[in-house]
């Protein structure tokens, strides 16, 4: 009974590809195969019914490595993972809807075939699922390094003073991280004045405010000064209407007035040098 | 109908989903960029408060059209604790989070039309509104 099976998707491969290929043009129309190559999908077909095969004709670590392999690639495809499902429900529908019509299934064996088609089906699913997951997950962790990778530097510009651009959306996170490179810094660097650049910082609300009056008031603690640089006019109106208060705060639109502002704090000036 | 979408709220990251909707939907009606910086600001503020106090939520932007005079609604609902008292919140200053607690004046102060309904226990709904000139 199980040997069965396989040997009927063997023998009627042809056949089941292409009422399958027809049951996929039903459900999403001539775009699925606008989608993928003729000879990717011809393929990608013969492999999988290839690897259904093999389930119960391999011992399991074998089929399992196939598989994986198999679904591996099909990430890579690019292709949705709602797509993939259909696919591999319609491949299973024809599989099961032959083997009613060669009527290897009838009345009295239909709960054990099923379980048969099931045992195929399922790992494949899970596989599938997991592997999608996997590549997600791994490119949502490594965007996040690299969004860290860009928060909040502090460079230093000239000797007292030293400059952060934040550039992005801030969050919590980002925030702490804000304020502990922000410390840290200062006091390496022996900063004197910290130029905050917020010219990429695309909405300034109260907590964002909030965060940046927090880490001035830490920079005052290690015995530094902080300026907001980079507020573009529209900003402005909405800390205004926000009515949150940046008294304390020396405030410039650019960071090369910001520049200047710091070097006069610092008892310094830029010259131009008479050749 | 009026034009309506939505953005669930469920962690901080979608409070930059919400403000997204919003600004795109701004600058179609045809808002400047000033306008277009207080909205996408109240909604963030407005996302805030459902992330902070009620956990999830969501905002909802409508496109206003009056008799021809065309504006933006932005619908904050969520089905959290409610407001305890309205006329404290509408305080510059007041804050449960520790946070400056210029929030909901400042929605105020950057719409046109802002309205509160609150039950305690059952949720609360924000609806503020902008008008283009």
């Amino acid at each position: 009974m199980h040997r069965k099976v396989p040997k009927f998707v063997e023998t009627h491969l042809d056949e089941i590809i292409e009422r399958w290929k027809q049951l996929m043009k039903e459900d999403h129309g001539d775009r699925f195969f606008q989608i993928m190559p003729d000879e990717v999908v011809e393929k990608t077909s013969h492999e999988f019914a290839g690897l259904i095969v093999s389930n119960l004709t391999e011992d399991g670590q074998m089929y399992e490595s196939k598989l994986h392999d198999f679904s591996e690639r099909i990430v890579r495809l690019g292709w949705s993972i709602t797509l993939v499902m259909k696919a591999i429900e319609n491949f299973s529908d024809t599989v099961y809807e032959m083997l009613w019509e060669a009527e290897v299934i009838n009345d009295s064996n239909v709960a054990e075939y099923f379980e048969v088609l099931n045992g195929w089906i399922r790992p494949l699913r899970e596989e599938v699922v997991e592997a999608y997951s996997n590549t997600w997950e791994r490119t949502v962790s490594l965007q996040k390094i690299a969004l860290q990778e860009l928060s909040a530097s502090l460079i230093p510009v000239v000797d007292k003073v030293s400059v952060m651009p934040l550039v992005g959306t801030i969050d919590t996170e980002r925030a702490k991280l804000i304020m502990e490179n922000l410390l840290e810094g200062v006091v390496r660097h022996r900063s004197e004045v910290v130029l905050l650049d917020i010219t990429g910082v695309p909405v300034v609300d109260t907590m964002v405010a909030h965060h940046i009056i927090q880490a001035a008031d830490a920079v005052r603690l290690v015995g530094a000064r902080c300026m907001l640089v980079g507020i573009r006019p529209e900003i402005a109106q909405t800390i205004v209407a926000l009515g949150i208060d940046l008294n304390e705060f020396t405030t410039t639109s650019t960071l090369q007035r910001g520049m200047q502002e710091a070097l006069a704090l610092t008892n310094r000036q830029i010259v131009e040098v008479d050749e | 109908m009026a034009y309506r979408s939505s953005v669930d709220i469920h962690t901080e990251w979608d409070i930059v989903a919400a403000r997204q909707l919003g600004r795109n939907e701004a600058k179609k009606i045809g808002f400047g960029t000033v306008d277009q910086a207080r909205i996408t600001t109240a909604i963030s503020e407005l996302a805030r408060n459902i992330y902070l106090y009620a956990g999830t939520g969501k905002i909802e932007i409508e496109r206003l059209n009056e008799k021809g005079i065309f504006g933006i609604a932005i619908i904050a609902s969520d089905e959290g604790p409610g407001i305890a008292d309205v006329r404290k919140v509408m305080e510059d200053g007041f804050s449960t989070s520790g946070g400056l607690g210029a929030g909901m004046p400042g929605v105020k102060r950057l719409m046109d039309d802002f309205r509160i309904d609150t039950e305690k226990g059952k949720g609360t709904t924000i609806t503020a509104i902008k008008w283009l000139r």
